[in-house]
């Protein structure tokens, strides 16, 4: 049998160059928004790092109550309506 | 002058001569139909044509103005490519069927009055649950059923709405209706459902998955369109639209992020980004509709972008769960870029579709000082990178290898995902040319430097959060389980209804029957007999009732003695005399009633 080719992420190491390679475009845009000349309709959209704040704070709550509300609410066996 | 052929007969006509051709020529037939009808389109002056009166009211079957164009000219786009995509499918019912779908979306479209776009948004429902038939599953059926029952009950509180505001203003033009009594507010209702509004929307999540392959990227396009563009039509600046429209956006991301159906999960990020076109509605301002605009027509190609991605991988794999996908970037690497490439404009990444239409929204909403509405789009924006952007791109293609090794999407698949993103990247890159299409003049510019650190911030954080809770291990696994939604409502209420039917409604059905066929008929048969002697009985039990304590043994023994010779010799206690009486009696109750008649 024909050895398969090794693809990009079946090498663990191209996986962690390329979460820190993701890490580090995060540190450069925490950087980067210093340089910006604001102009937000809210003046909370003025302070620094509110979108990445923003960003961070709804998808980690997103997915708690998701995984730990919803899903207790309404997870149901996959025959639930057969 | 000569009238215009309407957008909606080539479809249509197309779609019954479908099953005339056979192998290249249909292929060659089925793209030639829109291109066709896209230059009879573009050959159509703006205006009114085909009017007619029926019932003493004015009817006009196409009218052209601009917020109707611009909606013609995506449906026409997204026809092409969804056909182009199908060939392969070789299923004449689903060719007619998308057909007549997309030409009943053009009629309601470019309907001049409220009757033609009744009938042809009726015709959508018919064209459209074939698409879900045509899985031939039975939880397609099943789920077809439950489809078309929701469409035709919104019809018919569409229907009376119409009916009303015909009586009422004596004119079925299809114009500003606004909210303002009763019969406006069926239509919004009516509308509303095809719109997936909050807890009429599961119609949506519930058929969309169980549809066939191309039949889904038929169906995410038109449906919701449709009701976006009658909503922009008759109630624009409609408050309640600002907050439905919230809503929408905001509670269908958590169903996403548990469902295991990745077509399941982009029927929850499609009511999602209708949410954003409804609050654009809403608002009411030139902005928030060329922005609800701009995103109804962005909307309609990421989102067929991304269902095609997932019906190739269906088609390859036949699996749809993330739980029995993973890896597959290793055998189908152009169908996982063209899935990012959606994934990308649907989560509004500057230089892709979404960044430039869902920020006029946003922005609208700034404007007008929604500030809450502006926080739960901003969450809803976050939310729909997490879950569309990240999540069906992560599942299908990367995540865990499911070992599943298959072939590439096929070539025309391929094509037709290749147009739509580079249509998606195009718009995304130069917004003018869409801008230049929308209803109102634009005077906005997306691409500032602040707008972009904005989103890149918003979209990278959300990136993490998500990268954080995987390597965590917090994340929510894949289950296999169903999600209980809206439709648990009609699903569960229609069995509870079928007990109620079957159990305590057939124990009183039993009995009515019993009573009314066997008991009454025997006992009026069994009195017959004697009726004279039942009046004897009977007036007996009631003279026993006020009779005076010494006499009541004697009327006794005396009706004990009646019943037990029942039905006996009439002439032993009736002498012919009273019987005649007794006729006497009934006649002169007869000429009383006579009288009372005719005394009037």
């Amino acid at each position: 049998m024909k050895e398969e080719k090794t693809h990009f992420f079946d090498k663990p190491e191209n996986v962690k160059n390329f979460i820190r390679g993701f890490f580090i475009i995060c540190i450069l845009l925490l950087i980067a928004d210093f340089s910006v000349p604001k102009h937000g309709d809210f003046y909370w959209e003025d302070i620094p790092q509110f979108y990445a704040a923003y960003g961070l704070v709804a998808c980690i709550v997103l997915v708690l109550v998701s995984k730990y509300v919803l899903r207790r609410l309404v997870k149901r066996r996959e025959d639930y309506y057969d | 002058m000569i009238n215009a052929i309407p957008p909606a007969a080539i479809f249509i006509i197309g779609a019954l001569l479908v099953p005339l051709f056979r192998g290249r020529m249909k292929s060659a037939f089925l793209l030639a139909v829109p291109v066709l009808g896209l230059i009879n389109l573009i050959s159509i002056p703006e205006g009114s044509h085909w009017a007619t009166t029926f019932m003493g009211l004015q009817l006009t079957v196409l009218k052209i103005d601009r917020l109707s164009l611009i909606f013609g000219y995506i449906f026409h786009i997204i026809s092409f490519i969804t056909l182009l995509y199908a060939l392969k499918m070789r299923n004449d019912v689903e060719y007619a069927a998308g057909m007549a779908y997309a030409g009943s979306a053009l009629g309601v479209i470019f309907a001049g009055d409220l009757f033609t776009l009744f009938c042809f948004w009726e015709m959508m429902t018919v064209s459209s649950v074939l698409l879900i038939w045509a899985r031939k599953t039975e939880s397609s059926l099943a789920a077809g059923f439950r489809y078309v029952v929701v469409h035709i009950i919104g019809g018919v509180i569409l229907l009376f709405g119409i009916l009303m505001y015909a009586t009422e203003k004596g004119s079925l033009d299809l114009g500003y209706i606004g909210l303002d009594g009763l019969a406006s507010y069926l239509i919004f209702i009516g509308v509303g459902i095809n719109c997936a509004w909050p807890l009429l929307h599961s119609w949506l999540s519930d058929a969309y998955p169980e549809a066939t392959i191309a039949g889904a990227v038929f169906l995410s396009a038109f449906t919701t369109k449709t009701a976006v563009y009658v909503l922009a039509r008759t109630f624009p600046g409609a408050d309640p639209l600002i907050w439905i429209g919230a809503l929408m956006a905001a509670f269908p991301i958590f169903y996403a992020v548990i469902e295991n159906d990745l077509r399941k999960v982009l029927a929850y990020s499609l009511i999602n980004q209708v949410g954003f076109m409804v609050v654009g509605i809403g608002i009411g301002t030139d902005l928030s509709i060329n922005g609800a605009v701009a995103h109804a027509f962005n909307d309609i190609l990421f989102k067929a972008l991304l269902f095609m991605s997932m019906g190739a991988v269906m088609f390859r794999t036949g699996k749809i769960n993330a739980t029995d996908l993973g890896g597959l970037y290793k055998s189908m690497p152009l169908t996982c870029a063209f899935c990012i490439v959606g994934a990308a404009s649907i989560s509004a990444f500057p230089l892709f579709s979404g960044f430039v239409s869902k920020s006029m929204v946003m922005s609208a909403s700034a404007k007008e000082g929604f500030t809450a509405v502006w926080f739960i789009l901003l969450f809803a924006s976050a939310g729909v990178f997490h879950h569309a952007g990240i999540k069906i791109p992560f599942f299908a293609f990367f995540s865990h290898d499911s070992g599943l090794r298959v072939k590439e999407a096929p070539f025309n698949m391929l094509l037709a995902m290749g147009i739509t993103a580079f249509l998606c990247v195009f718009i995304g890159s130069f917004p003018g040319y869409l801008y230049g299409l929308l209803p109102y003049p634009v005077d906005y510019v997306p691409y500032t430097a602040s707008h972009v650190m904005a989103q890149l911030q918003l979209l990278f954080f959300s990136a993490l959060a998500f990268t954080l809770l995987m390597l965590s291990g917090i994340y929510p696994a894949e289950i296999r389980a169903v999600n209980l939604d809206a439709d648990w409502f009609y699903r569960k209420g229609a069995r509870a209804f079928m007990w109620f039917v079957t159990n305590p409604m057939t124990k009183v059905s039993a009995k009515v029957t019993r009573i009314v066929f066997d008991a009454i008929p025997s006992s009026l048969a069994q009195a017959s007999k004697n009726p004279l002697s039942v009046i004897k009985i009977a007036s007996d039990t009631v003279l026993l009732q006020f009779a005076i304590p010494e006499k009541r043994d004697e009327i006794k023994a005396r009706i004990k003695r009646e019943k037990e010779i029942f039905p006996g010799d009439i002439i032993k206690h009736w002498p012919i005399g009273s019987v005649i009486l007794w006729a006497i009696l009934f006649l002169l109750i007869y000429l009383l009633i006579y009288y009372a008649y005719n005394i009037r």
